[in-house]
């Protein structure tokens, strides 16, 4: 464990890499999900093809996305650009159909009871669509975090893996330490933002704990 | 006042809901739309403020065509009671029923304060505003579901099967607030059921629909019970509708005739029952001819008292029906015994009633 004692400059850097390239494609594939996702929802044929486009695209291996992506793109194929978009990929392909399930788990008679209120479409999506919705949509982004900093190893290949750099490096200089506290690292990196997110849904939808307890205490 | 003309919804499948209805509710009433299913009684309902949008025909409210307002704005205007209360998880029970205040535009903090107000009108505790609808009993939610519309004050409230999902003890208790909710407000409503009982305990007036949506009775429930038009709304009236066409007509005719009263403490009737009250005349129960002086223990239970002021024929019925001596006690406002009535008295007054409405 001296590698590591002797190289926590390196390895902070690494996993700061790490964190923006797992954990900004989660953000920017959420944010492109749920006008995706809203829109499978509405239509009955395209939610099938919204849907299954999207499952499509995560059957492409990472490795020839990452080599494909620059020829796209049009950017360099060393730069980091283009592990952010494909994880964003990757992330958007999981949270399309999540934010599509979420929203038609969504009971009828609340749109029904909204819309009678005087919502109007997109003010009601807001209000209460959506924020019925946080609980499924956030099991998916748990997944989906998780998936990402798992992923982003891969992009060690072109350079740009974070934490995985410590396996190409390890491996290719034969330090043992150095690879196993990469991947001691990815782990508990993981481990800590399943938790952050767990606690962010906790702080989100205190009716949904309440609810629980309910459901709980009434078949007790 | 609501008006529908010539109104027909025919869904894409072909299936006609609502065929050519005519109908006219009346402001400030409760009108009740009933009939079995497919009947189209909750579509006309859902027509009112353009949850579904009529085929041809036009609806008006308050003289204004429905169509010529914009949808979501003309439904903040209208108030809504949905079966299952349909109440949002997510927010607070004063949130949900801040939401219509809220979409008008009212800042948040006179939104809150009118959703307190509403809540102790419709009986809700204050502790119970800081919790999320899961917590709440089904008739509490119920009770969330018709605060929530009555919000911002709509003229016009509909209520669509409100209370069909809960037990029929509660379901009671919720008719009768309603009742005493709207002898306060005077909102024009019109309810959706398909339970006649409902419609005829909570409707001034009652539109019976017929499967392939068409109108087949609209009338007081009074009339309804003794004239049905057809034999359809003859048997879906259901049982019992004479008697219980008794109950819309005033006892206040009736010749109130003598009842022999006695103390506690006094001799017995040598003859005949007697009716114990006590220093206040109110009932205490019924004693039977013997001698000695009455005492508790030989009081037999009466059976219903009708108030003479405002009572109907059926509770005069019932009153001597049910009454050991075969006389029911005719009380008034404050329970005091006025006199007795047989039976004889309600069918002859019935008689009269009838005779009555065949002159007019």
């Amino acid at each position: 464990m001296n590698w590591v004692s002797q190289n926590l400059g390196f390895i902070a850097g690494l996993l700061s890499d790490h964190i923006v390239f797992s954990l900004v494609p989660v953000v920017i594939g959420l944010v492109l999900a749920i006008p995706l996702g809203w829109l499978a929802n509405r239509a009955g044929v395209g939610r099938t093809v919204v849907v299954n486009l999207a499952g499509l695209l995560y059957t492409i291996p990472s490795l020839a996305l990452f080599v494909f992506l620059p020829v796209v793109l049009g950017t360099g194929i060393l730069d980091p650009v283009n592990v952010i978009v494909a994880l964003t990929v990757y992330s958007l392909a999981l949270l399309v159909r999540t934010v599509a399930d979420a929203l038609e788990a969504v009971p009828p008679v609340l749109v029904d009871a909204a819309t009678a209120m005087g919502y109007a479409p997109v003010r009601r999506f807001l209000a209460v669509e959506l924020p019925v919705s946080v609980p499924v949509i956030l099991a998916g982004v748990r997944v989906a975090a998780v998936s990402s900093i798992s992923l982003v190893t891969v992009g060690s290949v072109i350079g740009f893996g974070g934490l995985g750099q410590m396996f190409t490096d390890g491996f290719q200089r034969d330090i043992t330490a150095e690879v196993v506290a990469g991947i001691v690292l990815v782990v508990a990196l993981a481990l800590v933002v399943d938790g952050l997110l767990l606690l962010v849904g906790r702080l989100l939808t205190p009716w949904d704990r309440a609810a629980r307890a309910t459901r709980q205490g009434a078949t007790a | 006042m609501i008006e529908f003309r010539g109104v027909t919804k025919r869904f894409p499948d072909g299936t006609v809901a609502v065929d050519a209805l005519d109908l006219v509710v009346d402001s400030g009433r409760i009108t009740v739309f009933v009939g079995p299913s497919g009947c189209g009684k909750t579509t006309s309902l859902r027509m009112i403020n353009r949850m579904i949008e009529p085929s041809s025909g036009s609806i008006s409210v308050e003289g204004t065509d429905i169509m010529s307002r914009d949808a979501a704005e003309l439904r903040r205007g209208i108030g809504y009671v949905i079966q299952q209360a349909g109440l949002f998880p997510h927010r607070t029970i004063l949130d949900n029923v801040a939401t219509v205040p809220l979409l008008l535009g009212w800042n948040k903090k006179q939104a809150r304060e009118r959703a307190a107000e509403l809540m102790d009108t419709v009986g809700l505790a204050p502790e119970m505003a800081k919790r999320y609808p899961a917590q709440l009993s089904g008739g509490q939610q119920q009770r969330v579901g018709v605060a929530r519309a009555l919000a911002a004050d709509p003229p016009v409230l509909l209520m669509d099967e409100p209370f069909s999902a809960v037990d029929p003890i509660v379901r009671e208790t919720l008719q009768d607030e309603l009742l005493r909710l709207q002898s306060e407000l005077g909102k024009t409503i019109v309810f959706v059921t398909h339970d006649i009982d409902e419609a005829i305990k909570l409707g001034d007036k009652v539109a019976v629909f017929r499967t392939g949506g068409r109108l087949a009775q609209y009338d007081e429930p009074g009339v309804l019970l003794s004239r049905p038009a057809d034999d359809f709304v003859d048997s879906f009236v259901g049982r019992d509708r004479g008697y219980r066409g008794l109950g819309f007509l005033s006892s206040a005719g009736l010749p109130i005739g003598d009842l022999p009263t006695v103390a506690l403490g006094d001799r017995l009737p040598s003859e005949g029952w007697a009716l114990v009250v006590d220093g206040e005349h109110r009932p205490l129960g019924w004693v039977d001819r013997g001698s000695g002086p009455v005492d508790e223990a030989a009081l037999v239970p009466g059976g219903s008292l009708y108030d003479a002021g405002s009572g109907s024929l059926r509770a005069a019925l019932d009153a001597a029906l049910s009454s050991p001596a075969g006389r029911g006690v005719a009380v008034d406002g404050d329970g005091r015994v006025l006199g007795s009535i047989g039976a004889d008295d309600v069918l002859r007054a019935l008689a009269d009633a009838r005779s009555d409405e065949n002159v007019a």
